[in-house]
């Protein structure tokens, strides 16, 4: 993946993050006991979608910000003086 | 009798696990407290949730909605979900990665290299350990308020002074408490972290499972999920509290109560005309009622005023508690538990789904529960009372309650195993060098602490026997939230200093133990028109970090080469 696709990526998923805490708010179910299926009221369905948006969205910074270079120093070979200089 | 009997089985099981789990205990102190690097991604979404979600997700959260209403699971369940998938994915991948890179198993080594300084180590260690005490209580608490009520009649002439009259022969929480730390301690000192994680996994399984078959049974026994939606308390044009149904035990039905059965009115009459018919149990907005409650053992009636719905500005607020996740020490040891970076990705996926699955029903059964039981019983009480209520069958009974210990102790595990790891690390090997040790050593260490702080929970739990679970856990996950500008300006601020971080956590705590005694040690608290005490905290933290990282001298070259190997 390219560094400016990682940028964009990245940027995406921060956006996304961003108005997910917006749409957590809903001011606009609070007063409404509607119930949907028959037993779920509406504000409760809202944030049951709201957490399969939530894993949604964590699947798509997965694929479009995961760091990758962060993995990889932490998969390259640890020196000993490394690992004592970590824990000292 | 069946119930227990089903209880008592499913314990020897744990047990039978902890056994199997230490045979694959590799000897090691690097094994005993993270696996040696590896656990897979099942393992460690299982583990990672199982150790979120304890008595709080279940027995609060139905206890919560009993008080309050639907508005408890966006309040903590949905911004968990968001919230801690996105501080796994910001903040556990990357101290995974600097732990399994530079061999730390816990926080405390993690802070005291990056911020150069041995004193914040001894400053944070009394902090953690207080703050995951009442974390341990919660679940001790929870699992005796569970156990009591399901198990009433069982043993009337031993158990002959129960916390209410009704619950006559039930087993006492001090005994369930007892038991559930002797199962838990028993395979945490068996199998160290691998122990805990594979029992995590096991009872995590258990819970979700067994939540869900007691979510079909109660809404079979109030005839079928059409109707479970009628059953939640209603108010009439009057400004009544109604309750619609009764439970006919003879029957096993729902019955009709005619007329309509007052619980209690609201305080502001005036609000009678445009709420009639409202189930306020489905709604957000607050309402101020009053409720009618009778002590059980008097038989004293007596008015007590509650606040249904959840003021906007707490809603909005909340959202600084989950962050709490970032400075679980716990959890911090079941991330380096990861056999790689790569492990992360279905809890990060996964964890808002597992929380819906758990949740969703337990919202709904508190908010129905308004309808069919007496307003003033004990909100950690409403699960176990409604199961008892509408699921008769002994057995099924003893199955779900299964699942709430389960819950209970797939935390309790975690956090006692993260106590003996923090004070073998770094309090006895950091003063006394690693090798004067032997790797058996330092386990034998960590086990006689583990035993010790067992000990000291299971007290402080009998002391405080009638701590509201839900407030409890929310004023201890309110003190690491107000920790977590720390972690993040260790990971993504070159500029922050050790001065920096000393500032953070002492306006943190200072801030936290003001709105804590201001709680009355534990109580429900909010700040002026509903901020929550986590949020103040949190911003305190903050400011004081940042403030005083730029006015003090940064951070060595090797240091920030080391912590910030992207930029280097």
């Amino acid at each position: 993946m390219s560094t400016t696709e990682s940028s964009s990526g990245k940027t995406l998923v921060w956006g996304l993050f961003l108005l997910m805490f917006v749409l957590h708010q809903d001011k606009w179910w609070w007063d409404d006991g509607t119930l949907v299926f028959g037993f779920l009221p509406v504000g409760l369905a809202f944030h049951a979608v709201f957490s399969l948006a939530c894993a949604a969205l964590g699947w798509l910074a997965i694929k479009m910000a995961w760091p990758h270079d962060l993995e990889a120093f932490a998969e390259t070979e640890t020196t000993a003086a490394e690992k004592e200089e970590g824990s000292s | 009798m069946s119930t227990l009997v089903v209880i008592v089985c499913y314990l020897c099981l744990l047990l039978a696990l902890g056994f199997y789990s230490s045979r694959l205990f590799r000897g090691t102190s690097k094994d005993y407290f993270v696996a040696s690097h590896s656990i897979g991604p099942f393992l460690l979404l299982m583990s990672v949730f199982g150790t979120t979600m304890t008595a709080f997700a279940l027995v609060g959260s139905t206890g919560k909605s009993f008080e309050r209403g639907i508005g408890t699971y966006g309040l903590m369940a949905s911004i968990s979900g968001l919230v801690h998938a996105a501080v796994f994915f910001i903040i556990g991948i990357r101290l995974w990665a600097f732990g399994k890179k530079y061999g730390y198993v816990t926080q405390i080594q993690f802070f005291r290299a990056r911020f150069e300084s041995d004193g914040l180590g001894y400053l944070l260690f009394p902090i953690l350990v207080l703050l995951v005490v009442p974390y341990l209580l919660i679940g001790i608490i929870g699992a005796g308020k569970t156990i009591e009520p399901v198990t009433a009649g069982a043993f009337p002439a031993i158990f002959t002074d129960p916390s209410i009259p009704a619950w006559l022969g039930g087993v006492p929480p001090w005994l369930t408490g007892l038991v559930v730390c002797v199962v838990v301690l028993a395979y945490v000192f068996m199998g160290g972290s691998r122990g805990a994680a594979y029992a995590n996994t096991f009872q995590t399984i258990v819970f979700m499972f067994m939540g869900l078959v007691a979510f079909v049974f109660i809404v079979k026994a109030l005839g079928g999920i059409d109707n479970a939606g009628n059953v939640a308390a209603r108010i009439t044009e009057d400004g009544k509290i109604v309750q619609d149904f009764r439970f006919d035990k003879k029957e096993g039905a729902l019955a009709k109560n005619e007329p309509p059965k007052p619980i209690g009115r609201l305080l502001e009459p005036d609000q009678a005309k445009e709420l009639t018919n409202v189930q306020p149990h489905f709604t957000r907005t607050p309402i101020d009622v009053e409720f009618k409650k009778k002590n059980p053992k008097t038989g004293e009636v007596s008015a007590f005023e509650r606040e249904l719905g959840i003021p906007f500005l707490t809603f909005l607020t909340y959202l600084f508690i989950p962050l709490s996740v970032g400075m679980f020490p716990h959890l911090f040891q079941h991330w380096l538990t990861a056999k790689s970076a790569k492990a992360f990705r279905l809890t990060v996926i996964a964890h808002p789904l597992c929380i819906m699955v758990v949740w969703v029903p337990c919202v709904l059964i508190g908010a129905w529960a308004s309808g069919l039981l007496p307003p003033g019983i004990p909100p950690p009480a409403v699960l176990s009372a409604m199961l008892k209520l509408l699921v008769g069958d002994p057995i099924l009974t003893g199955l779900l309650t299964a699942g709430v210990l389960a819950a209970i102790m797939s935390s309790l595990d975690s956090q006692f195993l993260c106590m003996g790891t923090i004070f073998t690390n770094d309090i006895v090997l950091h003063r006394a060098g690693k090798e004067k040790y032997s790797d058996k050593q330092i386990i034998f260490i960590a086990r006689a602490f583990i035993v010790a702080i067992v000990v000291l929970t299971y007290a402080l739990a009998m002391l405080a026997k009638d701590a509201n679970v839900f407030d409890l856990a929310i004023w201890c996950f309110s003190g690491f939230a107000a920790l977590f500008p720390i972690v993040v300006a260790a990971l993504y601020w070159k500029r922050a200093t050790k001065e920096g971080a000393y500032a953070g956590i002492i306006a943190a705590m200072v801030m936290w133990f003001y709105y804590f005694q201001q709680s009355g040690y534990g109580g429900e608290y909010v700040v002026g028109p509903g901020i929550v005490p986590a949020a103040i905290c949190f911003v305190a933290s903050a400011v004081a970090l940042v403030a005083v990282s730029l006015v003090t001298k940064p951070p060595s070259k090797e240091t920030l080469d080391k912590f910030f190997p992207d930029a280097a």
